[in-house]
């Protein structure tokens, strides 16, 4: 289980989350929604370690662990995995190098016997057939090249393999056509089991419309102003997020964590 | 990127030594520190060399007098006391020079040993003949009746003085003439031994060669001379080692290779440089001033240097080819890394002269901590060159904020069919690199190491085998650190 409790965090001294509160039990499907700027990314990349935000305060409490206390690499062993809205490059690191190079990392801390090369490529092969991705992206460059739906596939690929407790996935629909959608859709749903939680973080609502989450929260300036069912993903698509950062009337119910400032 | 736990795990990792540091305790037979005509002539008696080549080097030491100090180079270092170096230390032995291996001192075949390079029959390298040189001679050189009865010769360049004058007179300095800088100028006054390799008409040498080149004693410069010649269709692969011991002193070590390629023939030369490079302050450390040429002197030879450097406090060479024979090829392939306050000037020159001639230069440089990592480049089509082709690629990677990168591409074209092209990168091993292998588990260490590897790969790929697999592994210990 994740605890987030009055989260507060800049960068370069300008604040981003302001006392942002969550609670994501495990197997549950959180759907984070909110405007541009509104601090969705910075969410996912303060969960998953990065450490050029600054936290002011407020903690994150995953399984009893403090998580903000991890290193980024122990977050991702003990099963934090994030799907990145931009996944970098690495030119010369072929993906399958990479792939199996992590696969390791994560069955060791686990006591698992790490694979070997013919173990690991024929898991890899049967996940990527699943994921919509030719084999020829195992020989290639991590992400060199690749398309934003490769990309994206990629990164379901990698989710896949890692098992991870708690999936954090950042626009992972973004950019994408509508059968990489459904593929990467697909991915999520494949992936959702009672020992698993995700948070799912969209700018808009198509991507519900495949996966249902448990949970839908609307985060604006650094906070969210509102949760409810799926029911407020499409209210939300029907009024915009105008209706949200106040330019229209007051909002019906009162925001979960005070009035925004 | 500075968080201090970081830089904890990373601390210890960089108490590692320099495994190749240590030092080998023998007697020596050396001359008196310092430069003269009568030091030059000593050195020639020592070895029994014939009057055409002390006569050679006193030629050559009467015009490094006149020369400047080069002062071009981005690399900075105290002025070197050229009389306080000693230009003459060998292992001391019974005769002349040992017939056999048994006549070595096993001292120093331990030494060898240690390093790697078993030079004895049983644990030799399969399919690597090599040639040890301990400070100023040559201790061994393996393999050589096998490869006398296709008619190569693989000795010390002293032996080839000797039993092959002939060969010397006819090449020697060809390539690289007596006065054609200051310490190409200072070696030929001085230089005390190195490799000879000739390569007959038609042959293909069947095995790698290499030089293990080891620097012992104390104030001691390495001077070292390497010929190979391969003759018309004839080919071979060349393999270059380094290690010395650490000092807090500087050590002086000035080669010059020359690589003659005739009709067909090819050359293909690579270096895995690991000179001692000074400690975490900079202090100690070799000054590796290098002067490396091929010629390809017929028509579709090909040369090509594949270069690995990671040691030395100082690196000042630029491996370069003469393309004279028509649809000639000279490649380049560089990786140089620097770290600790360590200086890399290092690049080629391709001399286009005759009609098609190609040539590719490919150079990965890495800075780390406060090193200074410099390409300095040349490209040159002269009016005749025409059909003449280069390719230049030149990265950089820089790890950490408190490293630098230079690039001095220079190009002169004077043939208006020519096609070159130039493209350079810079890059900084990005937080977002690291970030993203770190959230999938993988250490920063390991991150770093998959980064940089990837980034040299394709030298690397260029590499013989054993000798990626040593690269890869210098490299891992050399960046040990360098991101904290």
């Amino acid at each position: 289980m994740l605890t987030i409790r009055n989260l507060q965090v800049s960068v370069s001294g300008t604040a981003i989350l302001n006392g942002l509160s969550l609670e994501v039990k495990d197997g549950e499907v959180h759907a984070i929604m909110g405007p541009n700027g509104s601090g969705k990314s910075t969410l996912a990349q303060v969960l998953a370690g990065r450490e050029s935000f600054q936290v002011d305060g407020g903690s994150v409490e995953w399984d009893g662990h403090d998580l903000l206390a991890m290193p980024a690499e122990a977050r991702a062993r003990a099963g934090l995995f994030l799907a990145f809205q931009y996944p970098v490059e690495i030119p010369g690191v072929s993906n399958a190098y990479f792939l199996k190079a992590a696969v390791n990392a994560v069955r060791r801390h686990r006591g698992l016997p790490e694979f070997d090369a013919m173990d690991f490529l024929a898991r890899v092969k049967a996940e990527m057939a699943a994921v919509g991705m030719k084999e020829e992206f195992l020989y290639r460059a991590v992400n060199e090249g690749f398309s934003g739906g490769e990309k994206k596939r990629n990164e379901i690929l990698q989710m896949t393999l890692l098992e991870p407790r708690l999936a954090v996935l950042d626009e992972t629909d973004s950019g994408l056509d509508i059968d990489a959608l459904k593929i990467v859709a697909d991915g999520i749903t494949r992936l959702r089991s009672p020992a698993r939680s995700m948070i799912v973080i969209t700018h808009y609502q198509r991507l519900l419309d495949y996966i249902v989450p448990d949970r839908v929260h609307v985060l604006s300036r650094g906070r969210i102003v509102r949760s409810g069912g799926r029911e407020l993903a499409l209210e939300l698509e029907a009024r915009g997020y105008g209706w949200i950062d106040g330019a229209d009337p007051p909002a019906p119910t009162p925001p979960a964590t005070g009035a925004p400032s | 990127m500075n968080a201090p736990r970081r830089n904890d795990t990373l601390g210890a990792l960089l108490e590692q030594e320099y495994v190749a540091g240590f030092e080998t305790r023998l007697e020596t037979d050396t001359v008196p520190k310092g430069l003269s005509e009568d030091i030059i002539r000593l050195i020639s008696k020592r070895k029994g060399e014939p009057a055409f080549m002390l006569d050679w080097r006193l030629s050559a030491y009467r015009h490094w007098l006149t020369m400047p100090l080069p002062r071009w180079s981005t690399v900075k270092y105290p002025p070197i006391d050229f009389q306080d170096i000693v230009y003459y230390s060998a292992p001391r032995s019974k005769k002349d020079g040992p017939q056999s291996l048994d006549e070595v001192d096993p001292e120093l075949l331990r030494t060898f040993e240690k390093l790697g390079v078993p030079l004895h029959e049983r644990a030799r390298l399969a399919g690597v003949a090599v040639d040890a040189v301990f400070d100023s001679v040559s201790v061994a050189t393996t393999f050589q009746k096998e490869l006398a009865t296709l008619g190569i010769l693989f000795c010390s360049f002293s032996e080839a003085v000797k039993h092959h004058p002939d060969i010397v007179q006819r090449y020697l300095g060809s390539v690289v003439p007596p006065g054609d800088n200051y310490y190409a100028a200072l070696n030929s006054a001085v230089f005390s031994d190195g490799s000879f390799v000739f390569i007959p008409k038609g042959v293909k040498c069947p095995m790698e060669l290499s030089t293990y080149f080891r620097i012992n004693a104390r104030d001691t410069g390495q001077f070292e001379r390497t010929l190979i010649i391969a003759e018309e269709g004839a080919s071979v692969s060349y393999l270059e080692g380094c290690t010395a011991p650490m000092r807090d002193e500087n050590q002086l070590h000035a080669a010059v290779v020359e690589l003659i390629a005739l009709d067909d023939a090819k050359i293909k030369y690579s270096t895995v440089q690991n000179w001692y490079p000074g400690d975490r302050d900079g202090k100690g450390g070799i000054y590796n001033f290098v002067t490396k040429r091929g010629d390809c002197r017929g028509a579709r030879a090909h040369i090509s240097w594949t270069q690995v450097e990671t040691g030395s406090a100082i690196t000042w060479k630029y491996p370069s080819v003469i393309l004279r024979g028509d649809d000639s090829v000279g490649d380049f392939h560089s990786v140089a890394l620097t770290n600790n306050l360590q200086q890399a000037d290092t690049g080629s020159k391709m001399i286009h002269i005759g009609r098609n001639t190609r040539s590719t230069i490919l150079s990965k440089g890495i800075s780390a901590g406060r090193g200074s990592n410099t390409f300095r480049g040349l490209v040159k089509i002269t009016p005749k060159a025409e059909g003449a082709r280069n390719y230049t690629q030149c990265d950089s990677l820089l790890i950490g904020d408190r490293c630098a990168a230079h690039t001095f591409p220079t190009i002169e074209v004077r043939h208006p069919d020519a096609r070159v092209e130039h493209e350079a990168t810079t890059s900084r091993i990005g937080e977002d690199q690291l970030f993203y292998a770190m959230q999938r588990g993988i250490s920063a260490e390991d991150a770093v190491s998959m980064i940089v590897n990837g980034f040299c790969r394709e030298v690397f790929k260029e590499l013989p085998m054993e000798f990626a697999v040593e690269a890869q592994k210098l490299l891992g210990v050399s960046l040990e650190g360098s991101t904290g």
